[in-house]
């Protein structure tokens, strides 16, 4: 038996009108409380497992109904109808039987995103408990939970919260009689920014290196194992118990049209209050900004700000009010990404800011698509070039005819996540490489994002 | 892909068919098989505790050397270069050896708009040793340049081998941290 670590943290989860119906808590509900993770606590506190009891007494293809009825949408980045994608799993026949496994994504890595930390932190219950609810639905016979390799308090945790569950009755053999057999293993990841993509996640689940897959054939056609798969993210589970709870159409009426529920962003960089705020979606930008996280940090003007972690193209002063739901930031050239906000003030240079982001691509492509391997590379030494005063104009141009070549020709989305900080860069803040390579310094003083060592 | 390759073991390259010598071979303790086997069993394909072997291997050996993959691949009775590949993917896996305490400082977007930037060069200045080094003479210390740790909202964030350790805006707090790993608070790198 290891120790679960005790040691708390001091980010923000609340704040005033959080639990009222205007901002409803579904999935933080008493985070900040390091002994929530105990099933007694999410029992008697939280209404826990009274979801998983409502759907095992129904119908699985209901459950599913009932997920499409409240309209989730992925949390992951993508945003594609969680109840959809259930339901593409193939069913049992009279002449085949099927095996099928639902995989849970908490390979959290995209850089400004740390929303899968905290429901494992603070209610990894309410993510076992929306994996049986999965389970069920799909008929599933074993569930994998895939973690960050970083995580390791984090596995141990989710172990123990695992073994509490199983010692109820609710993981096992014929579970609440039933008589359906389900169980849920932990994966550890090993520190690849790739295997948060579903196939290279796959891949790397059966002990290969977290290389993409070609698709099709689709994971829910041939997925884990060569068995049919769905993969689902952790904020997306945690989000299907408060669904079962209180109903598929109650649930539709929160949030935004076509975007219903509440969503987990998290807020970093130069604001006075970062942490993690669960909001209904389509919450303005600038009210998360300036309300919620207190504004600039510095006392500066904010001048770009990442909506959905690193992956998401940047925004400026200009659409600071958008309407944090995907179709809106889509709208906006943008994307929902993963919650992660990041504020960037006056004083960054967005120069340093793109190099650094681009030099994270280029170390984590997987190497499997040339677009992606190569591109990512040449964009990462264009960009040094400019940063350290060797730049030329001609290197803009150079840059922007880069990323048509990377993004949608590679198999997988992270050729086009690497273009989404450096086309929006050039675009929005052209002039700072301008001056980049005319004065040979940064348009902004004193920043300093890139360290003298190091640098992988 | 700019991964570093692993140390080559002997200062000549092996030959298919060659075996290392003696003093580099690498076995498991008998416990640390009989984890390895549960752990097989726990999945619908043995080729599954590659991932989870290579971790017990790490902590087992200190760090991933290519005997430490071979000794991986005959306890899971999978091919040598299948671990190799595998091993060599994944940057969690050190290639060489660390020290007692590997500090991974994340430098990524969030926690170098907080001075991450500034922090790994604390931290190499105070443990004398730079990323990708290798550890310092006495064998404590190893510095890493990692990316995004998921610690954003209190960056700039480091772990310290296993533990994630954020709000180090001052130097104050990296000093705590050390003086904690002088006095064994902490996990050490292989426990």
């Amino acid at each position: 038996m290891v120790a679960i670590r005790t040691k708390p943290d001091p980010q923000s989860y609340t704040f005033p009108g959080f639990g009222t119906d205007k901002f409803p808590n579904l999935m933080l509900r008493g985070a900040g409380d390091l002994d929530n993770w105990h099933l007694k606590a999410y029992e008697q506190k939280h209404e826990g497992y009274a979801a998983m009891k409502k759907a095992l007494k129904m119908e699985p293809v209901a459950v599913t109904e009932e997920v499409k009825t409240s309209g989730l949408r992925g949390r992951g980045g993508a945003g594609f109808p969680a109840g959809l994608k259930w339901s593409f799993m193939p069913k049992d026949t009279p002449e085949r039987k099927f095996t099928r496994y639902l995989v849970c994504n908490g390979d959290e890595g995209e850089p400004g995103t740390f929303k899968d930390r905290v429901i494992l932190e603070y209610n990894p219950h309410q993510l076992i408990e929306g994996m049986i609810i999965g389970g069920w639905a799909m008929q599933c016979q074993l569930g994998f939970v895939y973690i960050r390799g970083e995580f390791l308090w984090l596995i141990e945790k989710l172990e123990a919260a695992i073994q509490q569950a199983r010692d109820a009755g609710y993981l096992g053999k014929n579970i609440l009689g039933t008589g359906w057999d389900y169980d849920i293993l932990v994966h550890r990841g090993a520190g690849a920014y790739i295997c948060g993509e579903e196939t290279a996640l796959l891949n790397s689940l059966e002990g290969r290196r977290g290389e993409p897959r070609v698709k099709p054939p689709f994971p829910a056609a041939k997925g884990a194992f060569g068995q049919p798969t769905t993969i689902n993210n952790v904020e997306t589970l945690a989000a299907v118990p408060p669904i079962l709870r209180m109903g598929g159409a109650e649930y539709a009426k929160i949030g935004s049209p076509k975007n219903s529920g509440t969503r987990i962003f998290g807020v970093s960089g130069h604001v006075k209050r970062p942490g993690i705020y669960e909001l209904p979606m389509g919450t303005p930008l600038n009210f998360i900004v300036e309300e919620l996280a207190g504004g600039s940090s510095t006392g500066r003007k904010i001048k770009a700000i990442i909506p959905g972690g690193s992956s998401c193209p940047m925004l400026d002063e200009k659409d600071f009010d958008v309407p944090m739901d995907f179709d809106n930031l889509k709208a906006r050239g943008s994307m929902g990404g993963s919650g992660g906000i990041i504020v960037m003030d006056e004083d960054t240079c967005i120069v340093q800011a793109t190099l650094r982001l681009i030099r994270f691509y280029a170390h984590e492509s997987c190497g499997q698509c040339t677009p992606c391997r190569e591109g990512c590379n040449w964009m990462e030494m264009v960009l040094y070039r400019i940063e350290h005063g060797e730049g030329r104009m001609e290197d803009l141009d150079l840059l922007a005819g880069l990323t048509p070549r990377i993004g949608l020709r590679t198999l997988c989305p992270l050729g086009d996540a690497a273009c989404g900080p450096m086309d929006s860069a050039l675009q929005k803040f052209r002039h700072e490489f301008e001056h980049h390579i005319t004065h040979k310094t940064c348009y902004a003083k004193g920043s300093r994002l890139l360290s003298q060592v190091g640098a992988h | 892909m700019n991964h570093p390759q692993p140390p080559e073991t002997s200062p000549e390259p092996l030959a298919p068919g060659q075996r290392l010598p003696e003093s580099e071979r690498k076995e498991f303790s008998p416990e640390a098989l009989a984890e390895i086997q549960a752990i097989m069993a726990r999945y619908p394909d043995k080729m599954a505790a590659c991932l989870p072997a290579l971790h017990i291997a790490q902590r087992e050996f200190g760090f991933i050397s290519l005997a430490a993959m071979k000794a991986v691949a005959r306890a899971i009775g999978i091919p040598e270069g299948h671990v190799f590949g595998v091993a060599t993917f994944y940057t969690m896996y050190q290639k060489a050896p660390v020290g007692k305490y590997h500090f991974q400082v994340c430098t990524n977007i969030s926690c170098a708009l907080r001075g991450a930037a500034q922090l790994l060069e604390k931290v190499c200045e105070k443990t004398g040793v730079k990323p990708g080094e290798g550890p310092s003479p006495d064998g404590q210390w190893s510095v890493e340049e990692v990316e995004c740790l998921a610690g954003c909202s209190m960056a700039p964030c480091i772990q310290v081998n296993h533990d994630v350790y954020d709000e180090l805006v001052d130097e104050q707090k990296l000093i705590d941290v050390m003086e904690a790993c002088k006095r064994g608070d902490y996990r050490p790198w292989a426990h």
